[in-house]
């Protein structure tokens, strides 16, 4: 039988490691989703396309593009069109147009979302304006640029993907430098 | 189950030097389990009042559609705040105060492994309850994005969301010390003879509890940290804006959430164990596997909790997975409910008012049992999910199953810490009011549900307006009914029949060996046990 002190000395390091393991979830999650799409999470920074990748002409998706602002967000936030039909395997460029409503400089992220979640490991974007934060003057508006593909081992059943992008106004201060690169 | 030699007939006077303190200060600095069970109840009552008074609120304002009472913003903080009362401010406290008093009696310990610390987790409650309490009256009122404070809603709150969180950390310290007390005293303290397989019921439901407070309390104080410093400290664990998400805390909290449930329907289910078998005259049937189902369902209960967020958007093999472990849960749970009818099976029933709410306990949470599988099955559960039906279900598992066990204890054991007979008569009408006004009240909810009535909004499409009116009406009756029982609790610490030792027709356990009331020291020499 363990001693009191020990029992005790055992139970408290048990309460201490499951404090911890609550932090634990957040990188575990991070992982999960990388891997497996939950979330509807893309690439967060430049997606290589590996070469030799055939366009599969004989399959259309649609694809919806969405701009969700949330309560009192100070832009104006919109797609340049609201859906386009595809061939998984080939490039598409498409736009979002932001404008700061504001008289005063603004920053901004952007955070997509892809919706199935089993369609965001097939969604690679090339370039898009999510990746960096976004600096508008005042009263500023102008297009900002995506390109993605979408691959062909999307699974069948997907004939609609969603991306959505919700525009975030930063916390950090306008007038560093550094502020606007440094939370992508 | 177990053979009790009686060996201590005279252990109860010899300690006159060590009798309880006087005044104020015998409460405050009392480190005897019998006393600390007793402030573990006497909270645990206040604050099922002033949960009841919330729930009354809401009530009152769903009794017609349209707005009558208050504002929905007062509504939100009255849903949020009945539920953090009720879960940790009255159900949790309530089971610990029993387990405060009869655990060192059932297992013949003098007293809890550590009386100092049991005095401090006590005494954490009141300030965390006032603290919590204390936000409705701070700028921008108290928490009101629902007990479950899923960010992004909860991050809109106000600066009283800290206090909120603040009170959480305590409570849950609490529940953590008064676990970890149980468990060196069941392990280290028992009565010589008083091997694991022959503890009672109510000590191992307990024992395999305090370990769930210890796996997930924690995980919750981290997950509320989170929040605190997302709201705050400018960090983004579940901000989008800043690359977190928010369903992350989906899955923290329900890592705790859905153990908790069993942290408090557990200890019901220990107290039930104890009563049925005393007004059957018969053994508990099948004890050791009410051990093994209570083990099963503690482990089954860690690895479900995404079946409370279905609608999240999963992936298939994750619907699949939480659907299957939860319907899993039914097994044991049933092995426990058929046990306890066998234990009826042919017995010398006799229906007191412990018996009768520990059978009502039976009907009820099996309603309560059975509308949750029907949630488990994920492809309707998108029908079911946050409306009345799942109000409906939680409330049948928590009032007239872990408050209808903990009432069912209370009358159980109270000739035995009063030295009282209840009054028997006031007893069967508080049952008979309180079972019929708590049908009343739930049932129509699942109607409602199933009718597509969202919960946590204070109004309504006219439609649901009439079994909206007959359940505020059961709210009601039920509500004032329970002033009935705070009325038969102090008629009998003030007086009443004496109390033999037994208190009932010879049930078992070491508890009703001594003397009732319990004398303050009990089994300062340990009791043998065959």
């Amino acid at each position: 039988m363990v001693s009191k002190r020990g029992l005790v000395t055992r139970l408290v390091i048990m309460a201490i490691c499951m404090f911890g393991f609550g932090f634990l979830m957040v990188p575990i999650y991070s992982l999960l989703c990388e891997i497996t799409g939950i979330g509807g999470r893309t690439n967060e920074t430049v997606a290589v396309i590996p070469a030799g990748i055939q366009v599969d002409t004989g399959r259309m998706v649609t694809v919806e593009f969405v701009a969700i602002l949330n309560e009192q967000a100070p832009w104006e936030f919109r797609p340049a069109v609201s859906s386009i039909q595809i061939h998984p395997g080939q490039l598409y460029d498409t736009s979002f147009y932001a404008r700061n409503l504001t008289d005063h400089e603004l920053i901004g992220q952007a955070v997509p979302s892809v919706a199935p979640g089993t369609a965001a490991k097939h969604f690679h974007k090339t370039q898009c304006f999510c990746f960096t934060s976004q600096k508008f003057l005042a009263q500023e508006g102008r297009d900002m640029g995506v390109q993605f593909m979408i691959d062909p081992d999307l699974p069948d059943y997907v004939d609609r993907i969603t991306l959505s992008y919700t525009f975030f106004v930063q916390r950090q201060p306008v007038d560093s430098p550094a502020a606007a690169t440094s939370t992508t | 189950m177990t053979t009790i030699t009686q060996g201590h007939a005279a252990q109860d006077h010899a300690h006159d030097s060590h009798g309880p303190g006087h005044g104020l200060s015998r409460w405050l600095f009392t480190t005897n389990h019998k006393d600390i069970g007793t402030l573990y109840l006497v909270f645990a009552l206040v604050m099922l009042f002033i949960g009841g008074a919330m729930a009354l609120i809401i009530r009152a304002e769903l009794f017609q559609p349209g707005l009558q009472f208050v504002n929905p913003e007062f509504f939100n903080q009255m849903t949020s705040m009945h539920a953090l009362i009720m879960v940790f401010g009255m159900i949790m406290p309530a089971f610990v105060g029993f387990a405060n008093w009869m655990i060192p009696m059932m297992i013949g310990a003098p007293d809890m492994a550590l009386p100092r610390l049991n005095n401090w987790s006590f005494w954490i409650l009141p300030f965390a309850g006032t603290i919590l309490l204390s936000t409705l009256f701070m700028e921008g009122g108290g928490p009101a994005a629902g007990w479950t404070m899923y960010p992004p809603l909860v991050l809109q709150s106000g600066n009283s969301l800290a206090f909120a969180i603040f009170a959480i950390h305590l409570l849950g310290m609490s529940s953590i010390l008064g676990a970890i007390n149980i468990i060196v005293t069941v392990m280290n303290m028992r009565a010589p003879g008083m091997t694991l397989l022959k503890m009672p019921m109510f000590v191992w439901t307990w024992l395999i509890t305090a370990y769930l407070l210890i796996l997930v309390m924690p995980v919750l104080a981290g997950g509320v940290t989170m929040l605190l410093t997302d709201r705050f400290f400018g960090t983004s664990f579940f901000q989008a804006a800043g690359g977190g998400d928010p369903v992350l805390f989906q899955h923290i909290f329900w890592f705790f959430g859905h153990p908790e449930v069993y942290i408090i329907i557990l200890p019901s289910f220990g107290i039930i164990s104890q009563i049925i078998p005393a007004f059957s005259r018969k053994p508990l049937f099948g004890y050791s596997s009410m051990v093994y189902a209570t083990a099963g369902i503690a482990f089954l209960s860690c690895i479900v909790w995404a079946h409370h967020m279905f609608t999240v958007g999963m992936p298939l093999a994750g619907e699949m997975f939480f659907m299957m472990s939860t319907m899993l849960i039914a097994i044991p749970t049933a092995v426990k409910v058929f046990n306890w009818t066998a234990t009826m099976w042919r017995g010398s029933l006799s229906f007191e008012t412990p018996m009768l709410f520990a059978v009502a306990f039976l009907f009820l949470f099996a309603i309560g049992g059975f509308s949750g599988v029907m949630m488990a099955i994920a492809p309707v559960d998108f029908q079911y999910h946050d409306t009345y039906f799942i109000v409906a279900h939680f409330h049948y598992v928590l009032v007239p199953g872990a408050l209808f066990a903990a009432i069912g204890g209370a009358y159980f054991w109270l000739p035995k810490w009063t030295g009282h007979m209840y009054d028997e008569k006031l007893g069967k009408i508080h049952f008979w009011l309180s079972a019929v006004s708590v049908n009343i009240l739930f049932f129509p909810q699942h109607f409602l549900g199933l009718a597509g009535m969202p919960r946590r909004i204070p109004d309504y499409a006219t439609q649901f307006a009439d079994w909206n009116a007959v359940s505020s009406i059961g709210a009601f009756v039920f509500g004032f009914s329970q002033l009935m029982f705070v009325y038969i609790v102090v008629k009998c610490v003030r007086g009443g029949a004496k109390a033999t030792a037994q208190v009932w027709d010879n049930p078992e356990g070491l508890e009703w060996t001594v003397p009732s009331p319990a004398p303050y020291h009990t089994f300062d020499e340990p009791p043998l046990v065959r």
